[in-house]
């Protein structure tokens, strides 16, 4: 099969070239940021006309990264142990039980996945303003856990049918109440999951632009937005400042990535489809 | 007694038993922080901040062009971008279906543009396809043009920045759905005399297409959503003005919260009337098993 | 735990949306007994040993224990004990911790815990296995450690649901005559489910069999395999021949057949009347070869160690099932009679 797949048609050829044409891009959309933020001087030539690592300390000090990268840090940490707590067990009874009304259920816990942040970002917004939540941390908590429970359901809910009920009922046949269930037979069984959602939501949540940037106030912003601000503001700053401060959250992502990738498949970043074993 | 066992066994047979209380915070969840909010939003738009009747605020954005056309750009960036990223991804993930030494590491780099997000993106290709970016250097030094191709700060830029986020997305899901089809069946089709591009068409395609249709929703909505780049590699006064832009400067510029949630809700339901299409023609496919294990 | 001298089920069912899977269940099973439940599968077997469980709510009817109400107790609550098809051992936990589980919800002393796991380890022979997982057992292991962890709390009851089904035959026979020793030596009340009817006929003191969610015949092994009440429970009991006839008389429990040019008289079971159209049942090794009466052209032979199963066609194009120790060969002309008293006649 494998030998088949790499045979040298001309159509293979086509698509590898394809495939090596879009990763040569890509490097050198990741790259050109990378050496922008070690340039001294950047203009019209291949690379720049010295080395140096000056902007990260500046961009450090002048966009106040140490608080911008603890917000950010600390807002994903919440969203991630609230979107589990609430999301886990909703995620047990979908997967577990039929009832009157599961579809609805199920798909008014599926639209914020499917619907664009900026739709449903505006009015809650609005809403969390009127509230008093918006413009700190709690607000751009809130807000992210609107896409992030939907996403733990849906991430939890095949790790939890992989877990035979009747492992269940045998927990109950011998004595186990609910609480016991969970916390000795399920617990332990789903670590696989909570691990996979949780680390799955940290990263939509760093990467999550549209809503932090709608609910976030002057000392609330997180890195992708602080990010966005100081780029959309070009000509204050010196554009290898925003360069670096680029690739801190370049490098963040990518630790958080590798971390991921330890857990789960590179499928499961988009989808909750999971690959097939190897055979 | 009697009375309580009978609502019990009522109950039993609808499946209702207390492990549905389990369900109860993220119902609250979704019922306080997305139906709420929603629901909020949409009466919100009804109450236009300078008076007039109910429908003002509709009525001021699609009597202004300026606004109205903002639908057109986004259906016009959004739609051939998820478009290309789901057809760029059919043939490649045909051909890396299957094992091959060095699959997960490509997987892995993939993932990579999908976790860097749409400004960073942004930012790399203003660097990279600018005037005096990498890419135009190369164009010039293989004497293919003659003066800097403008690729940023345009529709085009905002197009590429949707291609690199878009694409892996698309080419992972698609390749999940492929791998979720038995080979044994192309094989199967294979004895019966069907050649490589009948198995295709006739076998392959029908069961992927679901797949397909679901893959490019949500490629679609992704897209539809562009804003950071639309702003930073687009043109956002003129060709880019896509309407979550729109949206979004009527809530924080003008400070017209009914106005911005009008804006929202039209961009809801247009975004719902492509995914409703979508749906429809999924619907008339072939969704059963796929003889995957999966 | 606490005993009972009898479990009553009055007029169990369970409906699953519009389908029943389960009407009127009555049973009455006393202290020490070994129940069996038998039918093919989804005749709601299952459904019954979970509703006795508890992890299936009742639609309708109770379950009594001596004068207590327990159908709306939960399964924890009931205290009683369950083997799986799949054994259902937690993946995660050894072989000790497996049995101990029950033991420890309880929070007995721990003492006791060591103690009494330690005992049920060594019942079913797997004190070298102790500190494993599941995953590293072979079926028949696990199939003990299963048993070991639903015995240990000496349970008031005893569910096993098809705890054979998944293992290789020579280990199922073994298994029986454990499951029976264990039954005996440890007291217990057992309902044991199954669709093999060997194994229930071998192992039960009663048998209850079911069809389409109804009970069909509850009764001894002996009287199920003799007198099946009904030509469906017949047909499950390996009255591999049955035939849609018509009753040429009737008198007493006497009915007359025709067959193929000839008569045959049967027993009838239920109510017949002359002209009734009638299922008529017999084993295939109550048809006997050279017999008088029946005359046939051997089709089909299979050799099954000691036995042949013969198929033989009738002079009228009806075929039969026949097991013979005597050698014949397809093509052969035989004769073939009806052992006394062996032919079941049934209203359709």
């Amino acid at each position: 099969m494998s030998n088949r797949s790499i045979r040298a048609t001309p159509t293979a050829w086509f698509i590898w070239a394809a495939v090596v044409f879009f990763f040569v891009n890509l490097a050198g959309v990741v790259g050109s940021v990378l050496v922008s933020s070690f340039g001294q001087k950047w203009f019209d030539t291949w690379v720049p006309s010295g080395f140096t690592t000056q902007w990260y300390g500046d961009a450090w000090r002048e966009f106040g990264l140490l608080q911008v990268i603890s917000v950010t840090l600390l807002a994903s940490g919440l969203v991630v142990a609230l979107s589990v707590l609430v999301g886990a067990p909703a995620a047990y009874v979908l997967a577990r039980q039929n009832f009157p009304g599961k579809r609805l259920v199920y798909l008014t816990f599926l639209l914020p996945i499917l619907m664009p942040p900026i739709t449903y970002g505006i009015p809650l917004a609005t809403v969390l303003y009127k509230f008093g939540f918006a413009g700190h941390l709690s607000g751009v908590v809130l807000a992210n856990l609107v896409p992030s429970v939907p996403f733990v359901i849906l991430t939890m809910t095949p790790f939890i049918e992989q877990v035979d009920p009747r492992i269940e009922s045998a927990a109950r046949m011998l004595g186990a109440n609910t609480r016991a269930v969970f916390l000795k037979i399920l617990a332990p069984l789903l670590v696989p999951g909570l691990l996979a959602s949780a680390i799955l939501v940290l990263v939509r949540t760093v990467g999550m632009f549209e809503l932090t940037f709608l609910t976030a106030g002057p000392d609330s912003q997180t890195l992708v937005v602080a990010l966005y601000y100081s780029m959309s503001a070009a000509g204050i700053r010196a554009q290898q400042s925003v360069d670096a401060m680029a690739v801190m959250y370049t490098a963040m992502m990518l630790v958080l990535l590798v971390v991921a990738l330890r857990f789960v498949n590179p499928t499961q970043l988009v989808a909750r489809v999971k690959e097939e074993p190897p055979e | 007694m009697t009375a309580t066992a009978s609502w019990h066994h009522r109950l039993a047979e609808r499946g209702v038993d207390r492990r549905l209380w389990l369900l109860l915070p993220a119902t609250i969840f979704v019922l306080l922080l997305f139906v709420y909010p929603f629901l909020y939003g949409l009466s919100l738009s009804f109450q236009p901040l300078n008076g007039g009747g109910l429908l003002a605020n509709y009525e001021k954005f699609f009597g202004d062009a300026y606004q109205r056309d903002t639908i057109v750009t986004t259906l016009k960036i959004a739609l051939p971008a998820a478009l290309l990223n789901v057809l760029a991804a059919v043939p490649i993930a045909f051909r890396m279906r299957g094992r091959f030494r060095g699959k997960r590491l490509l997987t892995t780099l993939l993932v990579v543009p999908i976790t860097l997000g749409t400004v960073l993106t942004a930012q790399g290709l203003l660097n990279y396809l600018g005037p005096t970016g990498w890419f135009n250097r190369v164009l010039l030094s293989l004497h293919l043009i003659e003066d800097p191709v403008r690729l940023t700060n345009n529709y085009w830029g905002v197009f590429f920045s949707l291609v690199i986020t878009g694409f892996p997305f698309a080419f992972l899901l698609v390749l999940s759905y492929l791998s979720g089809i038995d080979p044994t069946l192309e094989r199967a089709a294979a004895t019966l005399g069907a050649s490589r591009a009948q198995r295709f068409r006739r076998i392959t395609l029908p069961l992927l297409a679901p797949g397909l249709a679901t893959t490019f929703l949500l490629t679609f909505v992704l897209a539809f959503s562009v804003f950071p780049s639309a702003v930073l590699v687009g043109n956002p006064a003129g060709s880019t003005r896509v309407i979550s832009l729109a949206a979004y400067q009527a809530a924080y510029e003008q400070y017209d919260y009914a106005y911005a949630s009008a804006i929202a809700m039209i961009m809801g339901a247009v975004e719902l009337v492509v995914v409703v299409i979508v749906l429809l023609w999924r619907s008339r496919l072939y969704t059963g098993s796929t003889g995957g294990k999966g | 735990m606490r005993q009972f001298d009898r479990l009553r089920l009055e007029g169990v069912g369970r409906r699953f949306g519009a389908a029943d899977a389960l009407i009127g269940l009555d049973l009455s099973i006393e202290r020490g007994e070994f129940i069996a439940l038998l039918g093919p599968s989804g005749c709601g077997k299952s459904t019954a040993l979970n509703c006795l469980a508890g992890l299936l709510p009742l639609t309708a009817g109770a379950i009594w224990q001596d004068d207590r109400r327990i159908d709306t107790l939960p399964p924890e609550r009931r205290g009683f004990g369950m083997v799986f098809q799949n054994y259902a051992l937690f993946p995660h936990l050894t072989v000790r911790d497996n049995i101990a589980f029950g033991l420890r919800m309880r929070r007995l002393p721990k003492d006791e815990v060591r103690r009494r796991t330690a005992a049920a380890i060594e019942m079913v022979r797997l004190d070298e296995h102790a500190s494993k997982l599941p995953g590293q057992l072979s079926g028949g292991q696990q199939q003990r450690v299963a048993i070991a962890r639903a015995t240990v709390l000496e349970p008031s009851l005893v569910l096993m649901d098809e705890p054979l089904s998944n293992l290789d035959a020579k280990l199922r026979l073994e298994m029986r005559t454990e499951i029976r020793r264990l039954h005996q030596s440890l007291g217990l009340t057992t309902v044991y489910v199954t669709h093999d009817q060997e194994e229930a006929l071998s192992m039960a003191d009663r048998l209850v069999v079911m069809r389409a969610g109804r009970v069909q015949q509850i009764g001894t092994p002996e009287e199920v395999h003799t007198k099946p009440s009904t030509w469906h429970v017949a047909d499950f009991m390996g009255y591999r021949n049955l035939l849609t006839l018509k009753a040429d008389s009737v008198t007493g429990s006497q009915v007359t057949v025709p067959l193929a040019g000839t008569t045959l008289t049967g027993t009838a079971q239920g109510v017949v009347a002359a002209g009734d159209e009638v299922v008529a049942a017999v084993r295939p090794e109550d048809l006997k070869l050279g017999g008088e009466g029946l005359k046939g052209l051997v089709e089909v032979v299979e050799y099954q160690g000691r036995e042949h199963a013969v198929e033989v066609v009738l002079d009228d194009g009806t075929r039969v099932h026949v097991r013979t120790e005597q050698r014949v060969d397809p093509g052969a002309q035989v004769a073939l009679g009806v052992s006394p008293g062996r032919l079941l006649v049934y209203p359709s």
